[in-house]
């Protein structure tokens, strides 16, 4: 019980000074996950209104294959980018293995499936709702998408949000093409991971709480955008 | 009818029929819609009046014939309840004007949403958010939206049903001047006192079937024929259901 609260009581004081390893690795975990997040959302959300709005030979099986890679391990992911990107595999030449790059790969990989699953249920519903409104304004697939995602841009951010906790929390496929190189590759996940394995409770426990403090974070700056525009929107309707 | 140039007319329904599951809504619906008409559709519940407005408009599958002579021929529709983008009122004419033009540009698009918008009576209004509105200014968001695309044909499916009467007053008053500048409108209503102020060709429908299709002054004349006729004494139930 005292190691944990002595453990507990280092933590705190290693975020409190801003200690430059934690920063380091607190930075660099942000940079990744965000950066998947980005790339993630870039294929993921025109991919599931594309879904949504279009009809066609075997869409129920792509959509049956979308839902069931939500479930997508990811170390599975972190295995086959290992494979792609190792001096070997078909992308060893761009030489990016056991660095960020590879890290971000994997992490877009593994976040895509839950924004484009996501997405395309709720453009779908919105397209159920409105077709026929945005056919008769004289709408293009493309310029429908569009239009939906735009319309349902608060509901996308909660999506992007849970990308994004994924992506932050994962820890197997960033531990397999990231390596867990000090200074390198270090992210918060696998530092806590090899930090409990090493018996270092303060580090791996100070990352924990920046972790869930910056996921807090991110919750309240998407609530305050959710205030400022579209719920009070909707909650006059 | 097969006499009449084609050239006169907006949109041509041949036998038309619109189904949804086994249920005919719509069934052989043979009428012309031509250049500066003012169609009321009227019916009871169920009678297929918004099937027959969405098929004119081409927005549902159908079997038999919809000939559009003119294919450029701009179209808009002002649906019963708005599909309102959680945007403000005047970003809500600007993506409609950009869905269905590409190449307005964008202060094209502007300055034809704001005249949009002040042609409803909204201009004062145009950064409010558009679900804010009442009931009627939505209504009259809608009227702006179809307008602002310049349509030469613009339908209306039941645009004043759920106004209280002064914004159906307003909606009226909007829908007369579209028809005086010369856009042609197919409307489907309830009111038949609308029906009767407002347009110069009404439309029955009975049980998806176009029963009469004739002048207003005639429609309403004594003696209109068959079930028509027994919905204009009130002795036709409005719902089928009913």
């Amino acid at each position: 019980m005292n190691t944990v609260a002595d453990a507990a009581a280092q933590a705190l004081s290693l975020v409190a000074a801003a200690d430059p390893k934690l920063v380091d690795i607190v930075l660099l975990s942000l940079r990744v996950s965000l950066l998947a997040v980005v790339f993630g959302s870039i294929i993921g959300l025109p991919l599931g209104a594309a879904l949504a709005v279009n009809d066609f030979r075997g869409k129920r099986g792509v959509i049956v294959i979308l839902n069931a890679l939500l479930g997508l391990p990811s170390v599975v992911v972190g295995l086959v980018v290992y494979l792609l990107l190792s001096r070997a595999g078909p992308l060893g030449s761009w030489g990016i293995l056991f660095t960020p790059a590879a890290m971000v790969i994997a992490q877009t990989i593994l976040i895509t499936p839950t924004l484009a699953a996501l997405s395309r249920q709720v453009v779908a519903d919105g397209w159920g709702e409105y077709r026929e409104q945005l056919r008769s304004l004289g709408e293009t697939r493309w310029g429908a998408a569009t239009t939906l995602l735009w319309d349902l841009k608060f509901s996308l951010v909660t999506i992007v949000l849970a990308g994004f906790g994924r992506a932050a929390s994962e820890v197997g496929a960033v531990m397999i093409v990231g390596g867990n190189i000090d200074g390198v590759t270090r992210v918060m996940t696998t530092t806590i991971a090899l930090e409990t394995s090493k018996g270092d409770l303060p580090l791996a426990l100070a990352l924990g709480i920046v972790l869930l403090v910056a996921i807090a974070l991110i919750n309240v700056a998407i609530v305050l955008f959710r205030t400022g525009g579209g719920s009070l929107a909707v909650e006059t309707r | 009818m097969s006499t009449e140039p084609l050239a006169a007319s907006l949109i041509v329904l041949r036998d038309a029929s619109v189904t949804f599951g086994a249920v005919a809504a719509v069934r052989k619906a043979t009428m012309r819609v031509r250049e500066r008409d003012f169609i009321a559709i009227v019916g009871a519940n169920g009678s297929g009046k918004t099937s027959l407005l969405r098929l004119l408009h081409g927005v549902v599958a159908h079997t038999g014939s919809r000939f559009v002579p003119r294919p450029s021929v701009v179209q808009a529709m002002v649906f019963q309840r708005p599909f309102l983008l959680r945007l403000s009122v005047l970003n809500n004419v600007r993506i409609a004007l950009w869905l269905a033009d590409r190449h307005v540009s964008a202060s094209g698009r502007e300055a034809r949403a704001i005249q949009a918008l002040e042609r409803v009576g909204l201009g004062a209004l145009r950064h409010r958010q558009a679900r804010s509105l009442s009931g009627g200014e939505q209504q009259r968001l809608a009227l702006a939206r179809g307008w602002a695309v310049r349509p030469d044909i613009l339908f209306l499916d039941e645009p004043t049903a759920s106004l209280d009467p002064s914004a159906k007053k307003d909606v009226e008053s909007l829908l007369a001047g579209f028809a005086a500048e010369g856009m042609t409108l197919v409307m489907s209503t309830h009111n038949l006192g609308q029906a009767k102020r407002l347009a110069r060709r009404v439309v029955f429908m009975d049980e998806g079937r176009i029963d009469v299709d004739l002048p207003t002054a005639d429609f309403f004349a004594a003696g209109t024929p068959g079930r028509a006729g027994l919905f204009l004494k009130g002795e036709l139930s409005w719902s089928l259901d009913g």
